[in-house]
């Protein structure tokens, strides 16, 4: 049982961090400034905002729109995530992918934030050149009598300036995790099947939620 | 707790099995997971055990005791676990990181009133999370097939062959009173539960498949634990707008990559042609 629930818990710490990323920042800034700035900033919030600690998933979830979001890049994850069936898929169908998997990705991390309580985060050095257009930075959650679970973010930058493209959690990345089960769902129903199961996922997720479907697709 | 389980093991085990022969001719596409159908049976058993059981049995360990008591319980387990993490990472021949842990069980057992606070920690030693199976991996045993145990969950091949050495280094079992012996492991197996309520919640809403979302977050994670986090990521570009003439912007960036970052281009083989990969070492 014990690794089950090693995984799960460095799971949800992942979560947490890895909805707290990135805030609303300069494309300019270093990338490692970029993660520490915006985590802290979500994590502030999240500890001063009792709605969120109760579990106010409509809450958390707009604090995430709006500071995190614009920091990754979605499209790249998506095709990540789904490998190389990825061009297979139309132009409307990688769109209606990216939009299905961002909606889940933001609700179930976002429901992780409000999970957040006393853990710390411990910023660990970076090291790039200037020049270096994908750069991994490392993040450690420390917690009492525990050994501290890593949370990585790979960024490129582009021409919209750092992007997340990756959050690599306890060493499994969050996005080519899912590589298999969306194989197998691509196998079984083709893109098309992959786009309805997501879909139907997070209508369910909304559901679950109580919350409407119209924001179900809503996203940056 | 474990009565519980003794009754109702054999049970259990013989309907796991009569499922998995019912499902174990499915086709496998995973080749790390050739008993996928047996497999598949045994973790639902595992989430029936845990709903019934274990979930609850946290759920009003988490209500009763206040948080500072709960990490004082967790740092007591993890103490009494460190000269074993120690031992292992000595057989690694991680000489400091095994020192240290020894260094930890030291302190927190005197200072840190019986493992009670984790003082090691504060004063810089880090808890680390090694044991028989990372220690088998990193002397060139092979992980095998991927199998879920009962009540242990997922394993490979070899963490489960290292599972039996493991399990005793962390039980007290030179405590001859068996109450107390097992109200250790009961503990154990409760605190470490209450420390992932919510995060179920995490794993159902994010997984398609909880199974496979499992199963690959395990094997990628122990993989990552037996290399210490030194294998190597790759992120390929599955993108034909952006797979451009392979070189460019790779190789500027290989002419700057710095200590852990290194970026390297392979795509001229005509069955890669077009497509770019970029390489990276992690740490």
């Amino acid at each position: 049982m014990n690794k089950i629930l090693d995984f799960l818990r460095a799971f949800l710490l992942c979560a947490l961090l890895g909805a707290a990323l990135p805030a609303t920042a300069s494309a300019d800034k270093a990338p490692d400034v970029l993660v520490r700035d915006v985590t802290t900033e979500v994590l502030e919030i999240v500890r001063a905002d009792k709605a969120i600690q109760a579990g106010d998933t409509q809450r958390v979830i707009a604090l995430v729109d709006a500071k995190v979001l614009p920091h990754f890049d979605f499209r790249r994850m998506t095709m990540l995530a789904v490998g190389r069936d990825w061009r297979q898929a139309s132009a409307e169908q990688q769109t209606r992918l990216t939009d299905a998997f961002r909606t889940l990705l933001v609700r179930t991390y976002s429901n992780a934030l409000t999970q957040y309580r006393d853990q710390r985060i411990e910023f660990r050095p970076s090291r790039f050149a200037p020049a270096d257009t994908r750069v991994q930075v490392r993040t450690e959650v420390v917690q009492a009598g525990a050994q501290p679970i890593g949370i990585d973010y790979m960024l490129e930058k582009g021409e919209q300036g750092w992007k997340v493209f990756d959050v690599i959690v306890a060493g499994v990345s969050l996005v080519t995790n899912y590589r298999s089960s969306f194989g197998q769902e691509i196998a079984r129903g083709g893109i098309d099947g992959l786009i309805r199961s997501l879909e139907e996922r997070n209508r369910a997720l909304a559901e679950q939620q109580g919350m409407s479907q119209g924001d179900a697709g809503r996203g940056a | 707790m474990r009565n519980v389980f003794r009754s109702s093991r054999a049970g259990l085990v013989a309907a796991a099995l009569s499922a998995a022969l019912a499902t174990g001719c499915a086709t496998t596409a995973n080749p790390d997971d050739p008993l996928e159908g047996y497999n598949r049976a045994m973790f639902g058993f595992n989430e029936q055990v845990d709903k019934v059981v274990i979930k609850p049995a946290a759920q009003v360990y988490e209500a009763v005791l206040p948080h500072p008591v709960r990490t004082g319980v967790g740092n007591v387990l993890g103490n009494l676990g460190d000269p074993w993490v120690a031992l292992n990472n000595l057989l690694q021949g991680k000489v400091a990181e095994g020192m240290g842990d020894l260094m930890r069980f030291a302190l927190n057992s005197t200072w840190g009133l019986l493992g009670l606070l984790d003082v090691a920690g504060e004063a810089g030693l880090p808890k680390h999370d090694e044991d028989l199976g990372q220690t088998l991996g990193r002397w060139g045993v092979g992980e095998g097939a991927y199998i879920v145990l009962p009540f242990f969950g997922p394993r490979t091949v070899r963490d489960a062959v290292a599972l039996p050495a493991d399990f005793i280094a962390n039980e007290p079992f030179s405590i001859d009173h068996v109450a107390t012996r097992n109200t250790v492991l009961g503990t154990r197996v409760v605190h470490l539960r209450s420390t992932l309520l919510g995060a179920d919640r995490t794993l159902e809403e994010a997984a398609l498949d909880r199974y496979v979302f499992v199963r690959d977050f395990y094997l990628e994670q122990r993989r990552y634990k037996v290399s210490d986090g030194r294998q190597e990521r790759v992120y390929e570009d599955f993108d034909e707008q952006s797979a451009a003439p392979p070189g460019g912007d790779v190789d500027t960036a290989a002419a700057s990559a710095v200590g852990n970052l290194e970026h390297a281009d392979i795509g001229a083989s005509p069955a890669t042609a077009g497509r770019r990969v970029a390489r990276q070492s992690v740490q």
